[in-house]
């Protein structure tokens, strides 16, 4: 795109504020993320492997990929769910219930935690039923799970949504013309058409389920070895002063940061599509 | 098969889209549904597809007889075809075809050599041989349109029912495929009743036309008819060009190749009004002429080429025009 | 009353929406209300006006909307060279932006705490200098800009690719200077999305704690914030307390949101 010399500003213009953007970007992109690989080969290699082979920081990794494996499809199948009510019917409260999905982007993290410590904690609504049944729930990974999908809850909804307002029913209306049930519809018509879109909510979904630390650190109990998240085994290294631990830890969650990023450049390469999204 | 349609209303909130409707789409006909934009065609369309209900009431829609108002649009057996053909992207035009017969419970459903052979056969149909492993993005638009065609018809539906068919296309592809669609409904004779704002296109295409507007239907009946013999100066209107003659308090609606010109010197004052030649045009088959009437008002008149050259007139030549003699019925 | 509906589906996502979303979201924010609402006005107004609290609410609130407003006038350019110029390495920038989106907020906690820290990466030269990045409010006010600015980038992003070079043009052939067709006519073509952007960089600023605890210092009085303050009470097993916050919290939030909602709505409907 090239575009004409009335349209555009005056090459020294131009260079300046290239120049700002970069060194702006560079500031608060490059240098964190260079930060991060740095701190965390400090002390060199043996005492990053070393940092992940402890059994602590293996408890954490499986742990959080526990909850994520959790979270996400349930919040995968909320996604599809709300995304085919609101996008294929009419109904009243409609554009109520998309403003309720967006609800927990205004939710800091530590309420999104807390809201469970109120109604399972041990002085909770529930806490008292809970331990005379001896069910755990803050303090342990339902507990955890519970948060991370708090937390998660509109990722996969906000990409569909806008993704299916576009494409609009023409395709299923002709599907029921042609005599299709509601499966053969989903899966053989909306499905192949929001499959990318699907996959990035996914992604954005999962990456945010395994980073999240705000709302599970309120529910976790920092138990190390059981209730320890990866972002939280990551804390508690670092309150110990253990920083290069902490950073080496840190390089698998940036990786999953890094691993997200590109598939979503993928995925907007192969649709030929920018999402609009945020969150 | 015929569709009856009988006092049908529908309404969203406020806005009636469709008020007391009852047509006879009869066998094997090919009917037009034309008016303007937001007269409700498409929404009666839509009614009688299954894809839009109408208001409880005493409305009835029966094919051949057979009520089918309670008939989900899944098991209706109509043969749709969208505006935007509404193809599956991300399926090959085979696959589109195929896609109402493979959708078939178990039992009904027909084996995969079966289906392969409906497929093809209906490929030879629409004329898209070869075109089979095709996507719907690699296609023109009028063979996306047959695609869509094929694919409706592949559940072999009782009615075939089109959205605007050619609404989507160029004006040259438009016209062929228009051909092209009433050779086609005559060799397999399916009752068939389409949408369209296009008057000209309804007139050349369709047994039957009905007119709609403002949710009611204006009139029916054959082209011939309805562009004849107007039942409203709606309809006059609408279906083509017409001039709007003031005399007093009365209309008169005549058709610009309705009006004779002659030279002044014949005029006759028992028929003919004296005017002035406005305007000249004639690149095209056939010559307009405006001119202007001694109280001012305009008159379009279409005229033969070599009807004009033998007139050999200029602007602001003096000519008498004559309409044709006056009709009862018109006010 | 059961309407006829042509896609099938309606009754069961209906169901699974409505009850999914009652359980993980409705049901937990209207106990957390109900949990504040067992303490009487006169301690809400106590726990609300605790000097601990008035200074956490303003770090809160004062250092997202300094972030926020930061954030907008960077996202602003950002967005304009990345969509208006081409450079080497733009692509790879473009996509990096949403690195905030996609770092877990632990490590850019760290992370940031490692650069701005007294011996860090930056924290060194700027201490020279007299300046006190980390453990102060302006580490605070870093951690949320780093947070908050992808939002402006991705919400005008989309405006200004769609934005025409007609206009500009337009206003070219009736003798307008750059920096004139720039103020009067592209940049208020993206205000409404200069302030959804600020909106979300906003919300989201308010509510981080995962970015700001070890770059702040957690210093009460000085560099705490509000969901901190929240975690200390529940520490303490103050539930109450917690809960009263957090609403209290949550009532602003939502208030200043609907606000800036209402005043986007006006101006866009102006730009029509």
């Amino acid at each position: 795109m090239s575009r004409s010399t009335v349209t555009t500003e005056s090459a020294p213009v131009r260079l300046l504020l290239i120049g700002t953007a970069v060194a702006f970007l560079s500031l608060f992109l490059l240098l964190p993320l260079a930060a991060v690989f740095v701190e965390a080969f400090r002390k060199g290699w043996e005492v990053f492997l070393a940092s992940l082979h402890e059994e602590a920081a293996l408890d954490a990794i499986k742990l959080t990929l526990l909850a994520a494996g959790i979270s996400v499809p349930l919040n995968t199948l909320f996604g599809v769910s709300a995304a085919w009510l609101v996008t294929k019917f009419k109904f009243r409260g409609r554009s109520l219930l998309v403003s309720l999905i967006d609800l927990p982007f205004a939710v800091s993290p530590v309420i999104a935690g807390l809201v469970w410590v109120l109604l399972f904690g041990a002085k909770g609504w529930f806490g008292h039923w809970l331990a005379e049944h001896d069910i755990k729930i803050i303090f342990a990974l339902p507990g955890i799970v519970i948060a991370t999908v708090f937390v998660t809850f509109p990722f996969v909804a906000r990409e569909l949504i806008p993704l299916m307002e576009t494409q609009g029913s023409d395709q299923e209306e002709a599907a029921v013309t042609l005599g299709a049930n509601g499966w053969h519809i989903f899966w053989r018509v909306t499905l192949p058409n929001i499959k990318w879109g699907l996959l990035y909510g996914v992604l954005l979904c999962n990456a945010r389920a395994m980073g999240e630390f705000g709302a599970v650190s309120v529910v976790s109990g920092h138990i190390s070895g059981e209730t320890n998240t990866l972002p939280l085994h990551v804390e508690v290294l670092y309150n110990e002063y253990q920083f290069s631990a902490a950073f080496a830890c840190a390089t698998l969650l940036a990786f999953l940061a890094l691993i997200t990023l590109s598939l979503k450049t993928a995925v907007e390469h192969f649709t030929g599509h920018s999402s609009q999204n945020n969150h | 098969m015929s569709i009856s349609i009988q006092s049908i209303s529908k309404s969203f909130g406020a806005y009636a889209a469709l008020e007391d409707i009852s047509l006879e789409v009869p066998d094997g006909s090919l009917t037009a549904l034309v008016g303007p934009s937001g007269s409700g065609k498409t929404t009666l369309l839509r009614i009688v597809a299954g894809l839009d209900f109408a208001d409880p009431g005493p409305g009835k829609i029966a094919f051949h007889g057979e009520d089918v108002i309670d008939i989900p649009a899944a098991k209706r057996g109509v043969g749709f075809v969208f505006q935007h053909y509404a193809l599956f992207r991300h399926m090959s035009v085979a696959q589109n075809i195929a896609f109402g017969l493979s959708v078939l419970p178990g039992a009904a459903r027909p084996k995969k050599t079966e289906i392969r052979d409906r497929v093809k056969e209906l490929l030879k149909l629409v004329k898209l041989e070869g075109l089979d492993l095709r996507r719907p993005h690699e296609l023109s638009g009028g063979q996306r349109q047959r695609v869509a065609l094929a694919r409706a018809l592949a559940i072999r539906p009782k009615v075939l029912l089109l959205d605007e068919p050619f609404g989507a296309l160029d004006a040259q592809v438009r016209k062929d495929l228009r051909r092209w669609l009433r050779v086609f409904h005559d060799e397999i004779g399916l009752t068939t009743l389409f949408v369209t704002h296009d008057q000209e296109e309804a007139l050349e295409l369709s047994d039957q036309v009905v007119v709609m507007r403002n949710a009611r239907i204006e009139q029916v009946g054959k082209p011939q008819t309805v562009y004849d013999h107007p039942r409203s100066p709606f309809v006059y209107e609408f279906l083509g060009n017409v001039n709007k003659l003031h005399a007093g308090k009365d209309v008169r609606y005549v058709r610009p190749h309705e009006i004779d010109v002659l030279f002044a010197a014949e005029f006759d004052p028992a028929t003919d009004s004296l005017a002035r030649v406005h305007h000249l045009f004639s690149a095209g088959p056939i010559a307009t002429l405006t001119v202007k009437l001694g109280d001012g008002q305009f008159l379009d008149i279409e005229l033969s080429r070599r009807h004009l050259a033998e007139l050999s007139l200029s602007v602001g030549d003096e000519v008498a025009v004559r309409p044709p003699p006056f009709e009862r019925g018109q006010s | 009353m059961s309407k006829r509906r042509v896609i099938p589906g309606f009754g069961l996502s209906m169901g699974f929406s409505i009850t999914y979303l009652s359980l993980i979201i409705l049901i937990p924010l209207v106990a957390l209300f109900l949990k504040a609402a067992t303490l009487g006005p006169a301690e809400w107004w106590f726990i609300l006006t605790s000097p601990r609290m008035i200074a956490a609410a303003k770090l809160t609130f004062g250092a997202s909307a300094a972030a926020a407003l930061v954030s907008t006038v960077f996202g602003l350019l950002v967005t304009w060279v990345l969509v208006r110029y081409r450079f080497p390495g733009r692509r790879l920038l473009d996509a990096m932006v949403d690195l905030p989106f996609a770092l877990p907020t632990a490590v850019a906690g760290i992370t940031l705490t490692a650069i701005y820290a007294p011996n860090g990466w930056l924290g060194e030269t700027l201490a020279k200098w007299g300046i006190e990045a980390a453990y102060s409010p302006l580490g605070v006010f870093i951690a949320l800009t780093f947070i908050g600015f992808p939002f402006v980038v991705r919400t005008l992003q989309p405006v200004m690719e769609d934005f025409g070079s007609e206009c500009e043009e337009a206003a070219a052939t009736l003798g307008a200077g750059r920096w004139v067709i720039f103020r009067r006519v592209i940049f208020p073509m993206f205000i409404p999305a200069l302030i959804t952007g600020f909106t979300l960089a906003f919300a989201r600023a308010i509510g981080e704690y995962g970015s700001v605890i070890f770059i702040s210092g957690n210093l009460p009085m000085q560099t705490e914030i509000l969901p901190l303050l929240i975690v200390s009470q529940l520490e303490q097993f103050k539930y109450e307390a917690a809960a009263v916050i957090a609403a209290g919290m949550l009532i602003v939030s939502f208030v200043l949101l609907f606000l800036i909602n209402l005043l986007q709505r006006r101006l866009s409907w102006q730009n029509r």
